[in-house]
């Protein structure tokens, strides 16, 4: 009896504990999002986040897209030749690179090197009282450090994603031309005939949520990491990993909610 | 009797079990520099944050210019913290930013200057502590830790507060850099009439910063006099930690 009740109790203390880190994040991310909105504004550290974000994960984000829409549309010619279907295989790659994959690998490769980047930085500026010297600055950290980041990757990954998407549809085109043997033309029809603005719409959607996700968790566990060097290394990983499991979790949630039928 | 520019009262801090501050009492009179040694964990950092509003403590009082922080409003609290600049131990300067950029950052972020009179105003700040209007464009990384410590310094005087917090200023550096620092430190809280309260282990920094020294020991302030008295208060516990002797009255908690 003893045994079954310390079991719940842990299970009821963790459950706590997870709903404490939950709340604790949202108010963060609230508490980031309104300083966003009132001035002071600091447009440069603005502007520098959003190039840190947009313009240098462009070469990562360009090459996973690229790679993954073609091996999508070898794949699938592969798979779908044994049901004589591989007229499908435009449509194929074109809903997948632009519902899923688009969104969720520009997602994931930003999150393991912004969000990185990101938790270390701010680490860094915790444990060397570089955030407290802003304070005594008469500068508040989470309008000068944390909001531009927030609204930076809210903005951003759209921009990524929407770059992901065409590279991906057309490295599945290159491969579907040069090597499957499909004609250019029908192959594109193909493509636009099955795509809908909504795909397109609910796949920047995405992008900005996963942004947000990515920016929050790299300025949360770096703005409150704690312990010299090892709390730095323990906050890098964690928004490395948060991020990647919320924007999975949140890609399933947001498909479920938009493109069920 | 003159209202003392900072008035500590009954100020307590703990962390979980662990009681840093317990029940501080302590009085700057303006102008004053006032030197607060104690051995590491004695709480000297934390009673520092606290003034700074770094920390929040979980009773006492602390004033400044008469002003009760915990019942001042928002923007009182905030002008009346405004008004103190602080050179941490480590310096703190922004890797991000170049050295005249920290120096002016303070005074760029809150629009009292421009970027072109940010930079002139840094120039300046950086002649005051010995150092080239060149040094302006390094980033802190390019500099040597005393190099560092002055910069850190100018910033901290950028807007000429009233009063001046000073961190373990010598820390980590050579005997004779410690003492330019600390000449340094002696200027700029003359020329600005400012009073300071310096956190240090350095006996012979206490001595040329302070005018008043005060010790910390278990969270209270056991012994304050004037800093000529340091080396010789009669006290056996701060006689012990100002001469480092292994044995007295303070027993360090070594496991054997």
């Amino acid at each position: 009896m003893n045994v079954a009740l310390d079991g719940v109790a842990a299970l009821g203390r963790a459950l706590i504990a997870a709903c404490l880190v939950c709340g604790r994040v949202a108010l963060f991310g609230l508490s980031g999002l309104s300083h966003a909105v009132r001035p002071p504004f600091y447009g440069r550290m603005f502007l520098r986040a959003f190039a840190e974000i947009g313009f240098f994960s462009l070469p990562v984000v360009a090459l996973t897209a690229i790679f993954t829409g073609m091996v999508l549309a070898l794949q699938s010619s592969t798979g779908l030749a044994r049901f004589s279907a591989d007229s499908a295989v435009a449509s194929l790659v074109v809903l997948s690179v632009t519902r899923e994959l688009g969104p969720v690998l520009a997602g994931l490769m930003v999150a393991g090197r912004v969000g990185a980047a990101m938790a270390a930085e701010l680490g860094t500026m915790r444990v060397t009282d570089q955030i407290d010297a802003l304070r005594t600055l008469s500068t508040d950290p989470m309008k000068y450090l944390i909001a531009p980041r927030l609204l930076a990757g809210l903005l951003a990954l759209p921009l990524l994603v929407l770059v992901a998407d065409i590279l991906g549809v057309m490295g599945g085109f290159l491969v579907a031309t040069a090597k499957l043997g499909f004609s250019s033309h029908s192959y594109l029809t193909n493509s636009v005939n099955f795509l809908h603005w909504n795909d397109v719409l609910l796949s920047l959607v995405k992008g900005a949520v996963f942004g947000l996700l990515v920016s929050l968790m790299g300025c949360y566990h770096g703005f409150n990491s704690r312990g010299g060097a090892q709390g730095v290394g323990a906050a890098t990983t964690s928004a490395v990993v948060s991020a990647s499991i919320l924007i999975l979790a949140f890609d399933y949630a947001l498909t479920e909610l938009f493109f069920a039928r | 009797m003159t209202t003392p520019k900072i008035r500590i009262r009954g100020l307590k801090k703990s962390f979980g079990d662990k009681v840093v501050l317990d029940g501080i009492d302590l009085d700057i009179a303006p102008g004053t520099s006032m030197v607060v040694i104690g051995g590491s964990g004695s709480g000297k950092s934390v009673l520092l944050k606290c003034i700074l509003g770094l920390i929040e403590p979980d009773a006492g009082s602390i004033e400044i210019d008469g002003l009760d922080l915990a019942r001042a409003d928002r923007a009182e609290r905030e002008a009346a913290r405004g008004e103190i600049g602080m050179l941490f131990q480590n310096g703190a300067l922004f890797d991000s930013l170049n050295v005249w950029e920290n120096v002016a950052f303070g005074l760029m972020a809150q629009g009292r200057m421009g970027r072109a009179q940010g930079r002139a105003h840094a120039a300046s700040m950086l002649a005051q502590v010995g150092l080239a209007e060149s040094v302006g464009d390094l980033s802190p990384a390019e500099l040597s830790g005393g190099m560092q410590k002055r910069v850190a310094l100018a910033r901290a005087i950028a807007s000429q507060p009233q009063i001046l917090f000073f961190d373990e200023p010598t820390t980590g550096l050579d005997p004779i850099m410690g003492a330019v620092i600390d000449g340094l430190i002696v200027d700029c809280v003359k020329r600005l009439g400012s009073t300071a309260i310096a956190i240090t282990h350095d006996m012979a920094s206490a001595k040329r910063i302070g005018d008043q020294a005060a010790m910390l020991f278990d969270g209270r302030v056991i012994w304050q006099d004037s800093a000529d008295r340091l080396l010789e208060s009669g006290n056996p516990m701060v006689d012990q930690f100002t001469h480092g002797r292994r044995d007295g009255p303070i027993h360090m908690a070594l496991r054997k």
